[in-house]
């Protein structure tokens, strides 16, 4: 009989080998995939893996482009393991994005067409502030009245996405062009814009913040206090207790921090690579930041390879349909393969095969 | 306002039949997230489900093998799910999430054939005298055999949880995995064979649209009706009656919203049909700040389990 | 071992060699080809745009890309690969359009249904629905029987404000005692909620069901329910052979094959086309026999009187819904106030929302 057993330690060879293990797997099983379709596996997975980065034709426009489409996954997911690992769930990252983007949106809306240097940095604010409201809702009704924050955050997801349709087709909608729904293209109010700071180089100010991000997220759940009461409260809830580690606090910080940042994510998107508010604003990063911050295993310089590994997928995806019209579906697929991999392979990490004899659970 | 045109009667047998989708998938979801195992990739199992249920009713010209296949095509993906988290003990919510893109992508390629063509058609369940009683007959029962067979399943799913034994022991499973352990039960094949249920039923919910309500297949039909479902269930505090008055609650704003439209009444329905998902935050305030803990959330919901004796 | 499968990897060859004559497109699509409604209609014509060059052509399509950056990459990608010519097939593509067309002054953007062109190689192409609703507006006006027609719309914009304007005018000049219902689903693709919403409609007296969203699934429910209705965007008839009386089908095929063949000329300049039946962009599918040879006839009369250019759908008089008049007696309506169309025209007992 084969029975796990867990480790008494994290393997640091499994944990270095592991993602390597889970893309070739990928490689492997995608390609049968990619040939069952008649194209090419070589030229599919080189496409998906390797000309983003180092084609002569794309990689000079795409290398950029990694970093923007990865900054808000990054974002969101440095902030959503911060409470993970203490055992809080927030699993509604993609309304706090959306309630970000709105925040900072309307900001934006309300001044234009003002000139002013003083208009960005209101929008940052804003947007961090409607992230965190919203993920306070389930912070409150969790210390208040014990109600089960992932289920809470999950659902203000839909009314989020609810009040999005709503302001792209009424108050936030461009009174300029009348009957159409989505608000001013805010790339075109330049007090507003999220602009590339260093031409051709993708590096936003939604970059700056992940990379920000990351390493304050590093610091404090290497350095601080407060990263110490985080572990402690994830892997013993009892232990944190007696050690005084208030678990009322402790819901607030870490929902508020990773509302803040999924709001920011929203915020840096809706002012710079998205434009504008529409409809179809919410694309899902805020749920996508959620397997980013499992493969980076909660940890943030793990969630940075994990978020240009996703990054990478999507924009080879796209390379991939253009170059060899490999239908998006098998792209879909593919990263779902890569999603399976990548999970399943992990638990060599914390634990380890045994053949045992006679079942035991 | 010509609110006169719309009878009632007829607004309830709409909504029991836009309820059926999300409440077979809700009623399946249930039970999984009794075990205490939380599957938030119920979306890809419908989808899953409404595709390999319409590729198989096509081919064989009988939606009845459709929706055996279709429970079929769910339990396969609920299996992937559960191999992953119960055997590979990866994360609840991240392989949730994972199995929606993976089943919305699968289905996408193997249904590609089937755009555009229309599926048997499933029988309306003839039931004589009583669907000519005055209004209760139009509302009740006039409707295809998929539609009682969710409220059976309802039944049968309550009286399981309730009365059964293994109910029971599915119940402690989730409730204390550690304590069910210790008495000796196997918690995880309890909580593989819940997934699998859950799998099923969802892939029946998913058919309902592919067969019946639609009738046609279009990569991502769904639209979020799995997530619904999962609202639903936390709406039910994991009770299965509950379930299916949410089930009929949510059907029927959707219902009576566009009853509304349609007599000429303006509503916001951009608001309107946010109400289901803030009843529902209210329900689950109401219900976790209330003293008794007898029934609600289980103890072990998305805590994973591995048995270190 | 990881190293090795680079190297592999790297050495294949990618595409295969391009003639230099080829002309390259293009598309980049909101929905899946296979959603049988709005993509798949730009599909269809690509693929019978690709029949009509045969090898003097080549195309490339991306599908699901969403508005903002995922299409400005993709777009940028498609230039960057050496295409001539970018098709954009969805409104929101607008300001991704123009960002990415300032930069690639030698590629040919085509943007459909869009209103944005900031640069001299945008061209902006749109089809006249309301002139297909026009028909569809008649034939219903005629065929009712309950003098109600259900109407299932998508978000309230000018295109289907207008194709609602258009369908009750002329349904009323047929029919003055006709009314409309008309539920708005927020959104263009939910075939349940569709089903849902045409079911309604039937039990609220409408014996003739129009659609301006997506899927099939209201003409089965017409079909099941023994009533009438139009499909969308494509014929739709093998959904419900005996409810399907003709539907409105997209054909952007020859304004394809145009723009393709002017840019292999060399002729291409930036347009702003808004087409119709003359320009064979949208025609009607088969009548249905139920449909008396009259009405026939004169459905196939209005059809070749707007595509004449004899009759336009909107003509005076036309009093907005407060009553306040918008076209005077003989007055034709400007082409601006049908593409930012945002009120209801007299007779419509509905409310619009905003």
């Amino acid at each position: 009989m084969i029975r796990l057993e867990k480790r008494k330690e994290p393997s640091k060879f499994w944990g270095i080998a592991n993602p390597f293990l889970a893309v070739a797997l990928t490689m492997l099983a995608g390609g049968i995939m990619f040939a069952a379709l008649g194209k090419d596996p070589v030229v599919a997975i080189r496409l998906i893996f390797f000309d983003p980065i180092f084609s002569e034709t794309f990689g000079s426009y795409s290398r950029p482009q990694l970093l923007i489409k990865s900054a808000p996954l990054i974002l969101i997911a440095v902030g959503l393991a911060i409470g993970f690992k203490a055992g809080i769930w927030n699993i509604g990252a993609e309304g706090q994005y959306i309630m970000g983007a709105l925040f900072g949106a309307g900001v934006a809306l309300a001044f234009f067409p003002q000139p002013g240097w003083y208009i960005f940095p209101l929008m940052v604010i804003a947007g961090a502030f409607g992230g965190f409201l919203w993920a306070m809702i389930p912070a409150i009704l969790k210390t208040r009245f014990n109600t089960n924050e992932i289920l809470v955050s999950l659902l203000l997801v839909y009314v989020a996405e609810r009040i999005l349709a709503a302001m792209a087709l009424g108050l936030m909608r461009n009174p300029d062009i009348p009957g159409f729904p989505g608000s001013r293209d805010l790339r075109r109010y330049e007090a507003a814009h999220n602009a590339e700071l260093f031409a051709n180089t993708g590096i936003h100010w939604g970059v700056v913040a992940a990379l920000v991000a990351v390493i304050l997220a590093y610091v404090m759940m290497t350095r601080h206090m407060l990263g110490f009461h985080v572990q402690l409260a994830g892997q013993a809830p009892r232990a944190a207790r007696f050690g005084g580690v208030s678990p009322a606090r402790l819901v607030v910080i870490c929902l508020g921090i990773s509302g803040a940042l999924a709001g920011l994510a929203g915020m840096f998107e809706v002012s710079g690579p998205g434009g504008q508010v529409r409809i179809e604003f919410a694309s899902g990063y805020g749920f996508t930041a959620i397997i980013v911050a499992f493969l980076g295993r909660l940890n943030p310089v793990g969630i940075v390879l994990a978020g240009l590994l996703l990054g990478l997928t999507y924009i080879g995806g796209e390379l991939s349909q253009m170059m060899l019209q490999i239908p998006g579906a098998a792209i879909q697929v593919f990263q779902g393969m890569l999603l399976f991999f990548l999970l399943a392979l992990d638990f060599q990490t914390n634990y380890r095969i045994r053949l045992t004899q006679g079942e035991r659970a | 306002m010509i609110l006169g045109s719309i009878n009632p009667a007829v607004l309830l047998a709409a909504l029991m039949v836009a309820a059926t989708p999300i409440l077979l998938a809700a009623i399946g979801e249930l039970v999984v997230e009794k075990a205490g195992v939380l599957n938030l990739g119920v979306e890809g199992m419908m989808i899953m489900g409404a595709c390999i249920g319409f590729i198989v009713a096509v081919n064989t010209g009988s939606p009845f093998i459709g929706f055996i296949g279709a429970a079929l095509g769910g339990m396969a993906l609920a299996l992937l799910f559960a191999l992953l988290t119960q055997a590979l003990m990866t994360n609840q919510v991240a392989s949730g999430l994972a199995l929606t893109l993976f089943g919305l992508g699968l289905t996408a390629l193997l249904g590609q054939r089937y755009v555009g063509i229309t599926p048997p058609r499933t029988p309306k369940l003839d039931l004589g005298p009583l669907s000519d009683i005055p209004f209760l007959g139009r509302a009740l029962f006039t409707h295809d055999i998929v539609v009682y067979l969710s409220i059976v399943l309802v039944a049968a799913v309550w009286w399981f949880l309730k009365y059964s034994r293994a109910g029971m022991i599915l119940r402690a499973v989730g409730e204390n995995h550690d304590a069910a352990h210790a008495l000796g039960y196997h918690v995880k094949r309890v909580r593989v064979l819940a997934i699998m249920f859950g799998g099923a039923c969802a892939g029946l919910g998913g058919a309902y649209l592919s067969l019946i309500r639609v009738p046609q297949w279009t990569e991502g039909m769904t639209v979020g009706a799995g997530w619904i479902a999962l609202a639903l269930v936390v709406f039910a505090s994991w009770r299965p009656w509950r379930a299916l008055a949410g089930a009929y609650l949510f059907g029927g704003v959707v219902v009576l919203q566009l009853n509304l439209q349609a007599a000429g009444v303006r509503i916001p329905v951009e608001y309107l049909s946010m109400s289901p998902y803030l009843i529902t935050i209210l329900v689950l305030v109401i219900i976790s700040s209330g003293k008794g803990r007898s029934l609600d959330a289980p103890g072990s919901l998305n805590r994973p389990f591995h048995a270190s004796s | 071992m990881k190293k090795l499968l680079t190297a592999a990897v790297l050495s294949a060859a990618l595409a295969t060699p391009v003639l230099a004559d080829t002309t390259k497109v293009g598309f980049i699509y909101i929905g899946p080809v296979g959603d049988f409604g709005w993509t798949a209609g730009h599909d269809r014509a690509r693929r019978e745009m690709v029949e009509h060059f045969g090898d003097a052509v080549e195309t490339t399509i991306v599908e699901n890309v969403d508005y903002g950056a995922d299409a400005e990459r993709v777009m940028t990608q498609m230039a960057i690969s050496g295409m001539d010519m970018i098709f954009a097939a969805s409104f929101g593509y607008g300001p991704d359009v123009n960002a990415v067309a300032g930069r690639f002054p030698n590629v040919a953007f085509q943007h459909a249904t869009g209103y944005i062109q900031d640069h001299p190689n945008i061209s902006l192409y749109d089809a006249r629905f309301y002139e297909g609703r026009a028909v569809l507006g008649h034939i219903a006006g005629k065929m009712t029987e309950t003098n109600t027609i259900g109407y299932i719309a998508s978000y309230p914009i000018p295109a289907v404000v207008s194709g609602i304007n258009s369908a009750y005018l002329h349904a009323k000049a047929v029919n003055p005692d006709v009314s409309f219902r008309i539920i708005w689903t927020y959104s263009w693709f939910d075939p349940a909620l569709e089903a849902d919403a045409a079911e309604t409609l039937i039990e609220q007296g409408a014996d003739v069901i129009m659609q301006h969203t997506d899927s099939t699934a209201a003409i089965r429910v017409a079909e099941d329910a023994g009533v009438m209705a139009f499909g969308q965007a494509s014929d739709m008839v093998e959904f419900g052979p005996n409810a399907h009386l003709t539907a409105i089908v997209d054909r952007w095929a020859p304004y394809y094959i145009s723009r393709v063949q002017a840019v292999m000329d060399g002729t291409w300049e930036a347009q702003n086309s808004w087409l119709g039946f003359a320009d064979g962009i949208i025609e009607m599918a088969p009548w249905n026999d139920r449909m008396p040879a009259e009405l026939q006839a004169e459905a196939d009369a209005l059809v070749a009187a707007i595509a004449a250019g004899e009759y336009h759908p909107f003509t005076g008089p036309i009093n907005k819904q407060d009553g306040t008049p918008w076209l005077a007696d003989g007055e034709v309506a400007p082409d601006v106030d049908l593409a930012t169309m945002n009120f209801y025209v007299e007779g419509i007992t509905a409310e619009l929302p905003n």
